[in-house]
């Protein structure tokens, strides 16, 4: 068994509960995401990073994920948001720098709240769907689909690819040669993406 | 050739995490300009839907809206720069051509989007962020070599996937 094969937590950071935040579709709340956080681009003021807090609070409680989750989810920020401070505060002073820190992690604490209540099969869908108005410049939403089921179907096997060729590497001695990796990797991924597009076209997929 | 798409964006999904500039040049280099941006929205879309693809072995939407999300959003332009030029090589693929194209596609195009919006939404000055910036540009520049030196490796073994046969 070899170190790529593990493939471990590819099912996202999903916490299941029973909550309205769970039950609203997946394309609604990207899309309100969507919109709160070019919003929030022009938030300057306390009153503006509390309200923002009193919706991140609302949903959060809604939602029912508990704390620990979503502290999990903003844990990346934890490097960040001092580096980003330090900056504002030498480029604004203190007051604005505290402001703008505050809508930062507010902003991606909303985000994490989309995704601990989000299956990843339900955003699939919602692309899927959201894709559909786009048929007027000729994209196929099914065939969108199609391309992400494919790709997430490929892991596993390009896992397994990267294994064959890293135990080849080791029986040639050339364990630290990064080239002696790539490029049979990038070979056979091409060969194999090659055959699976002339499987789909001896089924009529492709056109 | 539909299913060439997710199967170089997968790849380079795979690849550890900070590669994934990496990704977005080989995929450009590799599929043509159109193609590499089709798989840079692939990638991008599986990140959105919450695979653990982008780097630190995170997704989900929270990257789409932090400081560095102009970043994620360059690699479509960029795979695409970067396919373009390397559509428009004549003659053998060598390495120096690559590097080339990648350097213009694979980091210029991501730095040139992808600093304004982390100064926007970070809410620092402009020139900060691109001072700020310097760091990453080694990594993307010894991420260019290696670029140069797979694909011009790669179309030697495999010809399909050089410029010549995209142009037939």
């Amino acid at each position: 068994m070899g170190r790529f094969r593990s493939g471990a937590g590819l099912l996202g950071a999903y916490v299941p509960r029973d909550s309205v935040v769970h039950r609203a579709p997946a394309g609604l709340k990207l899309a309100a995401l969507a919109v709160v956080s070019v919003a929030v681009l022009l938030v300057r003021s306390w009153s503006g990073v509390g309200a923002l807090a009193v919706l991140v609070l609302a949903v959060a409680v809604a939602s029912r994920v508990g704390p620990r989750a979503l502290l999990v989810q903003l844990r990346p920020l934890v490097w960040l948001v001092p580096a980003v401070l330090a900056l504002q505060w030498w480029a604004h002073g203190p007051a604005r720098a505290a402001v703008l820190s505050a809508r930062l992690v507010l902003l991606v604490a909303l985000a994490a709240l989309v995704v601990l209540t989000t299956r990843t099969t339900e955003v699939l869908t919602a692309i899927e769907h959201g894709a559909r108005p786009l048929r007027v410049v000729g994209v196929r939403p099914e065939r969108v689909a199609l391309v992400l089921a494919l790709a997430i179907r490929s892991v596993p096997v390009l896992a397994a690819l990267a294994d064959d060729v890293h135990d080849a590497q080791r029986a040639r001695g050339h364990e630290r040669d990064l080239r002696a990796f790539a490029v049979p990797l990038v070979v056979g991924t091409l060969r194999r993406a090659d055959a699976l597009g002339d499987a789909l076209r001896a089924r009529g997929v492709d056109d | 050739m539909l299913a060439l798409t997710p199967a170089i964006s997968v790849g380079s999904a795979l690849a550890p995490i900070t590669l994934q500039t990496l990704g977005v040049m080989l995929a450009g280099a590799l599929l043509g300009w159109w193609r590499g941006a089709l798989a840079a929205v692939t990638y991008l879309l599986l990140a959105l839907a919450g695979l653990p693809v982008l780097a630190g072995g995170t997704g989900g939407v929270e990257p789409f809206v932090g400081p560095s999300a102009g970043y994620l959003y360059g690699f479509v332009l960029g795979a695409a720069a970067t396919g373009w030029l390397v559509d428009r090589i004549r003659g053998r693929v060598t390495a120096p051509k690559v590097f080339g194209a990648a350097i213009v596609g694979g980091v210029a195009v991501i730095y040139a989007i992808g600093i304004p919006v982390s100064a926007a939404v970070a809410g620092i000055p402009l020139w900060t962020a691109i001072t700020g910036s310097w760091v990453f540009l080694p990594g993307d520049l010894i991420k260019a070599v290696l670029t140069a030196l797979v694909v011009a490796a790669v179309v030697r073994a495999y010809p399909p996937a050089g410029p010549a046969a995209r142009r037939r």
